[in-house]
């Protein structure tokens, strides 16, 4: 802890300065804490992505991993030619970018109008946006919903009830109202600026981290959108990645591809195959989230300040 | 979730009507179109669609021509007279009330104990660590709680290595609720813990240099400043929780249920699904879903009466 002291430049530095044996021992028992909540939350992830790539026979074994005792890639090579998952990757990802278009079209114009004062009827509006927070038709009216459409087992059916999160659309409203200040507007609007300009030219280039921050939003719950497809889409070929991979991991489908002699490999192969797949669904988020999530909390106290 | 912020007076309020008005700022509803539709046709039109659970409701024709039911309360009355409805009732709000039992103090006490981490790049590390299973979606954490849990899973290897017995974690009934309880906390902990974090930053320096002047130790300094400043956050997280008590997640207990536990892990949603698209009985399982929607509205309205009384906080 000494060396720590010179580093922190927090006003709590100075608290640090004449630490008692009282204070010592409660650092000593914190960082324990720490260390172990630490290992508690990454060591299952660790374990995943070193069986996916460790000898099944090992695995088998049961004894905790560390690092890769014998190596083993036939999982990898085996999911790559996995029909299914390669399908269920590529729907996800159209599913997805098509989620992220739909949403951010229909969240951010509306956060921004319903971020204006002089909006009439905003009030209410916000209300009716708001009461389907706390009030929804559930399951199966959902459902029929998405059958009177005439959009059940088509993309829609994923991203069109997904087009807006109210949670969403609160958050971002908020940021509006805090970054946009009324002078810009009033400035604009002498100048002769219309409604559409000032969004366009002046809002939205100035809203950049909060675009992100939706985008991050909408995307992450389409990637992991498991029961809507389930419930919207038919089609075994139309099913995202989180279908697949419950089918293959949770129901037991998996079958390896040889077939006859080598019943030992193959046995082998599924045995693998769980953990590639688990690592391979999940690893793109795993990637892309330490750069991001950032942003994530800044959403999350905007949503918070303001509900 | 604080109260709305000012009220604004339009400066033009007075001289114009509010005709003129609209009309003069139809590029904002234009801006607000998209919204509005998805608002009619994704939450109000299903919301319409509740009606189905006082109809006997066909298919082919549809919500309106399909006939009502007699009495109203005929799909309701059904679902009260099986032995399920008292098994799924009880289900839905022991799962939820022990999670919020267990779970809910968990961020509270990892935000007080990370914001004594003086280091500030071990600190965030942490943070981010902490964060890194909340990304991870329903089927991701079930599949790994699969894996690890199962008769040849490292956790029952383990056991047996110190001379347990095997056990079923998977789909004995005693295990759900932890196992469910427990895999919230191990994926939530870090990422509720962020608003904790925010109010413990904005706490200010001069309070703990008082404290440290009158002789406080660490433990005192947490115990009497931090906590105390953080505590109308924590009671406003606590009430929202409680609001949402009956809204449990049936992705999760669905996708656990195994052979075993249903007994526990059948909930309302998740016999709603069930009933409804499993077995297409489409206005009772409507019927089931409303009583719950019903319900929870009330416990939130409840809830929010109590902490406007109590703390003048309010989620409306």
């Amino acid at each position: 802890m000494a060396k720590d002291k010179k580093k922190s430049n927090t006003p709590s530095a100075i608290l640090n300065a004449t630490p008692t044996k009282g204070d010592r021992v409660f650092d000593v028992i914190n960082i324990i804490i720490m260390v172990i909540l630490c290992v508690v939350i990454v060591y299952p992830l660790y374990y995943v992505v070193l069986a996916s790539i460790t000898d099944p026979k090992v695995v088998n074994t049961g004894k905790l991993l560390f690092y890769p005792e014998a190596p083993y890639f036939n999982g990898y090579a085996e999911a790559l030619a996995y029909p299914q998952l390669i399908a269920g990757y590529k729907n996800t990802i159209i599913y997805t970018v098509l989620n992220g278009i739909v949403a951010l079209a229909c969240t951010i114009p509306g956060a921004y109008a319903l971020s204006r004062r002089d909006l009439v009827g905003r009030r209410p509006i916000m209300f009716l946006f708001t009461f389907t927070m706390f009030f929804n038709g559930g399951i199966i009216p959902m459902f029929l919903t998405i059958k009177n459409l005439h959009i059940y087992n088509s993309p829609w059916a994923l991203v069109l009830p997904a087009a807006v999160s109210v949670y969403n659309l609160i958050v971002c409203r908020s940021f509006f109202e805090s970054t946009l200040p009324h002078d810009l507007l009033e400035a604009a609007q002498i100048d002769g600026c219309n409604d559409f300009r000032f969004f366009f030219q002046i809002a939205v280039p100035l809203s950049k981290t909060i675009i992100a921050v939706m985008l991050l939003y909408y995307a992450t719950a389409m990637w992991n959108t498991f029961f809507n497809a389930l419930m919207f889409l038919q089609d075994d070929d139309r099913m995202p990645l989180q279908v697949v991979l419950r089918n293959l991991v949770l129901s037991n489908q998996l079958s390896a591809s040889a077939s006859g002699a080598e019943a030992a490999e193959k046995q082998k192969l599924v045995d693998q195959l769980k953990y590639v797949i688990i690592t391979v669904s999940a690893v793109p988020l795993m990637i892309i989230y330490p750069f991001v999530q950032k942003y994530f909390a800044s959403g999350v106290m905007l949503g918070a300040v303001k509900g | 979730m604080a109260k709305q912020a000012k009220v604004s007076v339009d400066p033009n309020a007075g001289d114009r009507s509010v005709f003129q008005r609209i009309l003069r700022s139809w590029q904002l509803y234009v801006l607000l179109l998209p919204a509005l539709v998805w608002l009619i046709l994704f939450a109000y039109y299903p919301m319409y669609g509740l009606i189905i659970a006082f109809k006997d409701f066909k298919i082919r024709a549809g919500i309106l021509a399909s006939p009502w039911v007699s009495p109203w309360y005929k799909h309701f009355a059904a679902f009260f007279s099986t032995s399920v409805a008292k098994t799924t009732i009880v289900n839905t709000v022991l799962l939820s009330l022990y999670q919020l039992l267990f779970s809910f103090w968990v961020p509270v006490v990892f935000a007080l104990l990370l914001n004594q981490i003086r280091n500030d790049k071990a600190r965030k590390a942490i943070q981010t660590i902490s964060y890194a299973p909340y990304f991870l979606s329903n089927v991701v954490l079930v599949c790994i709680i699969s894996v690890l849990f199962s008769a040849t899973g490292v956790v029952n290897n383990v056991i047996q290595a110190t001379g347990g017995n095997i056990r079923n974690f998977t789909s004995e009934a005693a295990y759900f609720r932890p196992l469910y309880i427990g895999s919230t906390i191990w994926q939530s902990m870090g990422f509720n813990a962020i608003i904790y974090i925010a109010a413990l930053t904005g706490i200010s320096p001069d309070l703990y240099e008082a404290a440290l002047i009158d002789g406080a130790n660490k433990f005192q300094r947490v115990w009497y400043i931090d906590l105390p400043l953080i505590m109308p956050t924590v009671i406003l997280m606590f009430i929202l929780a409680v609001g949402n008590i009956m809204t449990i997640g049936y992705e999760k207990a669905w996708l656990m249920q195994a052979g075993g536990n249903t007994s526990v892990s059948e909930i309302i949603s998740t016999y709603v699904y069930k009933t409804g698209l499993q077995s297409a009985q489409y206005s009772f399982a409507t019927a089931v879903g409303l009583f719950n929607s019903v319900v929870n509205f009330i416990i939130l309205v409840l809830a929010n009466l109590v902490a406007k009384r109590t703390a003048d906080i309010s989620i409306f």
